[in-house]
C-alpha cells in the first residue's frame, strides 16, 4: 500500500516540479479565468444591481472553462520525445499513472480555484470569508479533475486535439457544475445547512462514481 | 453479407413496414383525438417511441461497449456504433418533435425542465462520442476511446436527470402511469413503440454489418499492400 502511494507521488511529484520551475499553465489559466469574470460582467450588465443571482454561475463557468483549458496540458505534456511510453514503461498499473496525474490535476486546479475566488468575490462585493464555499470548490474540484484526468488522454490522441477536451467535458460535468452553483447560490443566500446536503451529496457521489469509472477505465486509454 | 444476414434483413425490413403502417393509421385515424390539446398531441406516440428508443440505444451502446473492451470482439464495437449513431439520429428527432409538440401547447419552444435537459446533454455526450471516434489517430484507437466514453457518457445520464430534477420540473407527469391514456391510445402508443424499436434494431443491424465490412476491406487491403 505505501509503495502504491510513493508511486503515484512520484509522478506527482515530477509534474508538479515542471509546473513550479515554468509557473505557465496556473497563470495563464489564472488569467484566463479573471477574464472570463470581467466578460460576464458585461454579459449581465443588469446584474450589477443583484449580484447573488449571477455571481455563483459566473464563478463557476469561469473554473470551469478555465479547468478545462488547463486539463489539456495534463497529458500534452507528455506527448512528446515518447514520454507516455516511458511512463507506461515503469512497472506500475496503469491506475497509478492515473492517480500520479490526477493528484497533479487537483492541484491544479485547487490552487486556480483559491486564487481565483477571493478576487471574484471581491470583484462582486461579496463576502470573503465562506468556509463553506471553500468545500464546496474542494469537492467540484475533485469532481472536475476525475473527468478532466481521464478525457485529457482521451483527446490528446484525437486530431480536434484542443477543441476535443471541452467538447467530452462539459456535458458530463453538467451535474458538478449545476450542483456547485446551486450551492454557492444557497451559501450566498445564507441558507441553513440542510438545504445545501442534497447537492454536496451529488457532488460527492459524482467524485466517487468517476473516481472508480475512471480508475477502471483509464488502462484502456492510454494502451497502444 | 451471408444469406442468414440477407433473411434476417428482410425479415426485419418486412416486420418494421407492417408496424410502421400499422401505427401510422392508429395514429392518424384510429385514435380519437384529444380533448384538452387536439391534433397536435398526436405527435405524443411518436415522441414518446423515439425517446425510448434513444435511451434503449445508447443503453446498448453501454453494454457493447463494455463488451468490446473486455472480450475486444470488432463485432461488438460495430454494433456499439452502429447504436450510438441510431441513438443520435433519435434523439435529434426526440429534440425536433418535442419543440413542434411544445410550441402549441405550453406556449414555448423550450424549457429547461429535467428530461429536456437531460436529453440534450445525453444528445451532446454522444456527439461528443462520434467526433472522438471521427477524429481519432487510428480506427482501434477510436474504436478504445468511443468503448469508453459509452460507458463514462451513459453513467453520467442517471445523475444529470436527478440533478436537474431537483433543479426545476415543468415536462408533463408520465401519462401512461397515471392511467391517464384510453386503451386505444395505449394500443396505439404501444404499436408506435414497436414499429420503432424495429426500425431502430434494422438500423443497428444494417450499420454493424456495413461497419465490419468496412473493417474486413480495410484489412485485406493492408495485407494485400506488404
Amino acid at each position: 500500500m505505501k509503495s502504491l502511494f510513493i508511486k503515484i507521488f512520484a509522478i506527482f511529484w515530477k509534474d508538479l516540479l515542471t509546473e513550479l520551475r515554468t509557473k505557465e499553465v496556473v497563470t495563464s489559466v489564472l488569467v484566463f479565468a479573471l477574464l472570463v469574470i470581467v466578460i460576464f460582467n458585461f454579459a449581465f450588465s443588469t446584474g450589477a444591481s443583484m449580484p447573488e443571482l449571477v455571481a455563483p454561475g459566473v464563478l463557476w463557468v469561469a473554473i470551469a472553462f478555465g479547468g478545462v483549458l488547463g486539463f489539456n496540458h495534463i497529458f500534452t505534456v507528455e506527448k512528446g520525445n515518447s514520454r507516455l511510453e516511458g511512463l507506461m514503461l515503469c512497472p506500475v498499473d496503469r491506475a497509478v499513472i492515473y492517480w500520479g496525474k490526477l493528484a497533479g490535476s487537483i492541484t491544479f486546479i485547487l490552487a486556480v480555484s483559491l486564487v481565483i475566488t477571493p478576487i471574484f468575490l471581491a470583484l462582486f462585493n461579496l463576502p470573503l470569508l465562506l468556509p463553506l464555499l471553500a468545500l464546496v470548490i474542494v469537492l467540484a474540484a475533485l469532481g472536475f479533475a476525475t473527468v478532466g484526468t481521464l478525457f485529457s488522454a482521451v483527446a490528446i490522441n484525437t486530431r480536434a486535439r484542443d477543441i476535443m477536451l471541452p467538447i467530452l467535458f462539459l456535458p458530463i460535468t453538467v451535474p458538478v457544475i449545476a450542483s456547485a452553483i446551486k450551492v454557492t447560490a444557497l451559501i450566498l443566500a445564507g441558507s441553513p445547512w440542510n438545504e445545501m446536503l442534497i447537492w454536496l451529496q451529488i457532488i460527492i457521489a459524482f467524485d466517487i462514481i468517476y473516481l472508480v469509472v475512471s480508475t477502471l477505465v483509464f488502462e484502456f486509454v492510454i494502451e497502444e | 453479407m451471408n444469406d442468414k444476414h440477407v433473411l434476417r434483413s428482410n425479415v426485419l425490413s418486412g416486420l418494421g413496414l407492417v408496424l410502421m403502417i400499422a401505427a401510422l393509421y392508429m395514429v392518424f385515424i384510429y385514435v380519437p383525438t384529444e380533448k384538452h390539446t387536439g391534433v397536435v398531441q398526436r405527435i405524443f406516440y411518436f415522441h414518446v417511441s423515439i425517446a425510448w428508443v434513444s435511451f434503449l440505444a445508447f443503453f446498448i451502446t453501454f453494454i457493447f461497449s463494455i463488451l468490446y473492451l473486455w472480450k475486444r470482439t470488432m463485432r461488438w464495437d460495430a454494433i456499439a456504433h452502429a447504436s450510438a449513431e441510431a441513438g443520435i439520429i433519435f434523439t435529434t428527432l426526440v429534440l425536433i418533435t418535442g419543440p413542434i409538440w411544445a410550441k402549441p401547447v405550453w406556449g414555448v419552444w423550450w424549457t429547461w425542465d429535467a428530461r429536456l435537459t437531460t436529453s440534450l446533454v445525453l444528445w451532446l455526450i454522444y456527439i461528443a462520442y462520434l467526433l472522438v471516434r471521427a477524429y481519432a489517430t487510428e480506427p482501434a484507437r477510436g474504436a478504445r476511446f468511443g468503448a469508453v466514453i459509452g460507458i463514462v457518457g451513459f453513467i453520467d445520464v442517471p445523475i444529470v436527470f436527478l440533478v436537474v430534477n431537483l433543479w426545476r420540473t415543468q415536462h408533463p407527469t408520465t401519462i401512461i402511469f397515471e392511467g391517464g391514456l384510453t386503451t386505444s391510445m395505449l394500443l396505439a402508443l404501444l404499436v408506435s413503440i414497436a414499429a420503432f424499436t424495429t426500425l431502430y434494431v434494422l438500423l443497428v443491424f444494417q450499420s454493424a454489418c456495413l461497419k465490419s465490412m468496412e473493417a474486413d476491406i480495410k484489412y485485406l487491403r493492408s495485407v494485400q499492400a506488404e
